[in-house]
């Protein structure tokens, strides 16, 4: 028996070729990433593909491996914004420890949006999010004194990044790409771990069965609320990478607007994919910078491509692509 | 005899107003194969669903070797040794055969159920044991393949091979041969007997015929009660269950 068992295990080539590229996938997308702002036509564009990439990548961590779709990710991006841009603002504390603190609170409201939202499932565990976020909005809108209200978070200007002896402009675009690339890639290598890790099996097995899985051993609520945590942080994450990026934080960061962004994304690239989420926020954002040169109304573009992605490439196009070649290596 | 592993006292499960299940005390011991039959409708399932810790009951005690276990979340009685197969197959679709295994494996196993950083393949003997379970269903060929886009056999083996990746000490069946060819059950028969030699087992089983022959003991379930239990030889001669079951012309039935 156990020679049937060595002899089925020998995969065709094919999934060899998966295989390689799956353990390939965070230095490829580094690679990719590092070459993006010399490809796409403006260095902005550029870091908001990262950013935004990295935000959707959270919200696929629990949309696309755990199967929960949530429309209150705003919060998490928008807490890690306005952590970061509190601290630096009114604390004056560095850089670094702006970024702590604003991944923190994220994920601290992660915790608290999650234990909350997770009594319920489907559509209302998407409804119960959505409320939250809004009431999170809401209360960054009145407590003007710490968020600055309608007008945004202003004076957090970051201009030079201390590394032991070394001093780096963080003005200079390019310099703050790289230095922004840093923590996206870190973040995209824990990802990719908690993937491959027993962990990404089980939050599978939650968005494919959750019955099942509690029926096999799981403890199917400690999943979900470590998923939807730890989906929080990387958004939260995203968010500080923003505040230091545009040196305000937009009142809209909290909008709903800002969570749909990352569901339409991750469609639009595949969800449940690891790459699908980077190809979405590439998508979007280049059609809003060249639609939006155009014309003031590019979100009809964006709206229009959406909608042919859905309908004719329910995988996204990402998913698409993977799905394509797994069938014909098969 | 080592005693009872499993003793269900005075349970009961109502849905609504619906009494589906109804004071119900049986024990079951360790190392026998007890069929459990009865009507469509009689409340078998609704029982698996009490013992195996997927519903709380509404009313009554289950001890499961002495511990009073009712009321414990699913997962608990999973990891304690109580595992079961459904009567409609539930597999996680999209994943491959040899997934759907060796995830119930690695739930079993405290060091690796949680694990958030190493790779998954790391955790020694899992992959191992998914397969040899895959093999002893006859599925191991079939190892790579999504469980959507298997045939429906081998989806039913698939969800047995789920169940026994538990490594259960009490495994309860729930009409494993449903929608099978006459091969396909007579193959499922053949395991079951032999998963019975290792372990506690209770079979939910509509195919008479096949219980009688199967069984070291058969319980009796009709509109929510118990209604008899016994040897097979005991149960066929029962007037009670002749009357209610054998009667109605239900053993020709599948
Ligand atoms: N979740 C539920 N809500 C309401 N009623 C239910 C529920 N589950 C089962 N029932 C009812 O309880 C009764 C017993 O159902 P159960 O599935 O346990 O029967 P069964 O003996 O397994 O039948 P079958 O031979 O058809 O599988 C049925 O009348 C069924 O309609
Ligand atoms: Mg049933």
């Amino acid at each position: 028996m156990t020679r049937d068992i060595a002899a089925a295990r020998i995969m065709p080539s094919g999934a060899d070729w998966s295989a390689t590229a799956q353990r390939w996938r965070v230095p490829l997308l580094t690679v990719a990433l590092a070459a993006l702002p010399w490809i796409v036509p403006s260095q902005a564009l550029a870091v908001n593909i990262l950013i935004f990439g990295l935000y959707a990548t959270g919200f696929n961590l629990l949309f696309g491996f755990a199967g929960m779709l949530s429309f209150g990710h705003a919060a998490f991006f928008g807490a890690g914004a306005y952590g970061a841009g509190i601290a630096l603002a009114r604390y004056g504390v560095g850089w670094f420890g702006a970024i702590a603190i604003g991944v923190a609170v994220a994920g601290v409201l992660a915790l608290l949006i999650g234990a909350l939202s997770i009594r319920s499932r489907g559509i209302y565990f998407s409804m119960v999010t959505l409320a939250l976020a809004q009431l999170v909005y809401y209360v960054a809108f009145q407590a003007t004194d710490w968020t600055g209200g309608e007008n945004g978070l202003r004076g957090l200007t970051v201009s030079v990044i201390h590394i032991g002896p070394l001093a780096l402009n963080f003005l200079d675009p390019v310099t703050k790409y790289y230095v922004i690339l840093v923590f996206v890639v870190a973040a995209l290598y824990a990802i990719s771990r908690l993937l491959n890790a027993p962990f990404g099996a089980a939050m599978e097995a939650v968005r494919e069965n959750e019955s099942r899985a509690a029926a096999i051993g799981y403890d199917v609520k400690r999943i979900k609320l470590i998923a939807f945590t730890l989906s929080g942080l990387v958004c939260g994450l995203a968010g500080t990478l923003d505040a230091l990026h545009l040196s305000i934080v937009p009142i809209d960061t909290l909008f709903y607007q800002t969570s749909g962004l990352a569901v339409m994304m991750v469609l639009l690239g595949g969800s449940g994919t690891f790459l699908g989420p980077f190809v979405g926020a590439a998508i979007f954002l280049l059609i809003e910078d060249v639609f939006s040169i155009w014309t003031p109304h590019w979100q009809l573009f964006v709206g229009i491509v959406f909608i042919l992605a859905v309908l004719f490439l329910p995988r996204g196009v990402w998913g698409t692509l993977a799905a394509w070649h797994k069938r014909r290596s098969a | 005899m080592t005693g009872p592993v499993l003793v269900a006292e005075h349970i009961g499960k109502r849905f609504g107003g619906f009494t589906a299940l109804d004071d119900v005390s049986v024990s079951f011991e360790a190392g026998q194969l007890t069929a459990i039959i009865g009507p469509n409708g009689a409340g078998k399932s609704t029982f698996f669903s009490l013992l195996s810790g997927a519903v709380a009951p509404t009313s009554g005690r289950i001890r499961f070797e002495g511990a009073d276990v009712a009321g414990q979340p699913h997962h608990r009685f999973t990891r304690m040794g109580i595992a079961r197969s459904y009567q409609i197959t539930s597999l996680f679709p999209q994943l491959t055969a040899h997934e759907n295994v060796r995830l119930a494996c690695q739930a079993i196993h405290a060091s690796a159920r949680g694990g958030l950083w190493r790779d998954r393949a790391h955790y020694p003997g899992l992959a191992e044991e998914a397969d040899s379970t895959l093999a002893l269903v006859g599925l191991l060929a079939r190892r790579g393949r999504p469980a959507a886009s298997l045939a429906h056999g081998e989806q039913r083996a698939l969800e047995i091979a789920v169940a026994l990746a538990s490594r259960p000490k009490l495994l309860l069946l729930d009409e494993p041969t449903a929608g099978m060819s006459p091969e396909e059950t007579k193959e499922m028969m053949d395991l079951i007997a032999r998963l019975a030699s290792e372990r506690t087992v209770l079979l939910v089983e509509h195919k008479m015929k096949m219980v009688m022959g199967l069984a070291d003991r058969i319980v009796v379930l009709h509109q929510g009660k118990l209604l008899a239990a016994g040897t097979p030889d005991a149960i066929r001669t029962d007037a009670d269950v002749r009357r209610v079951y054998l009667g109605e012309g239900r053993s020709g039935r599948g």
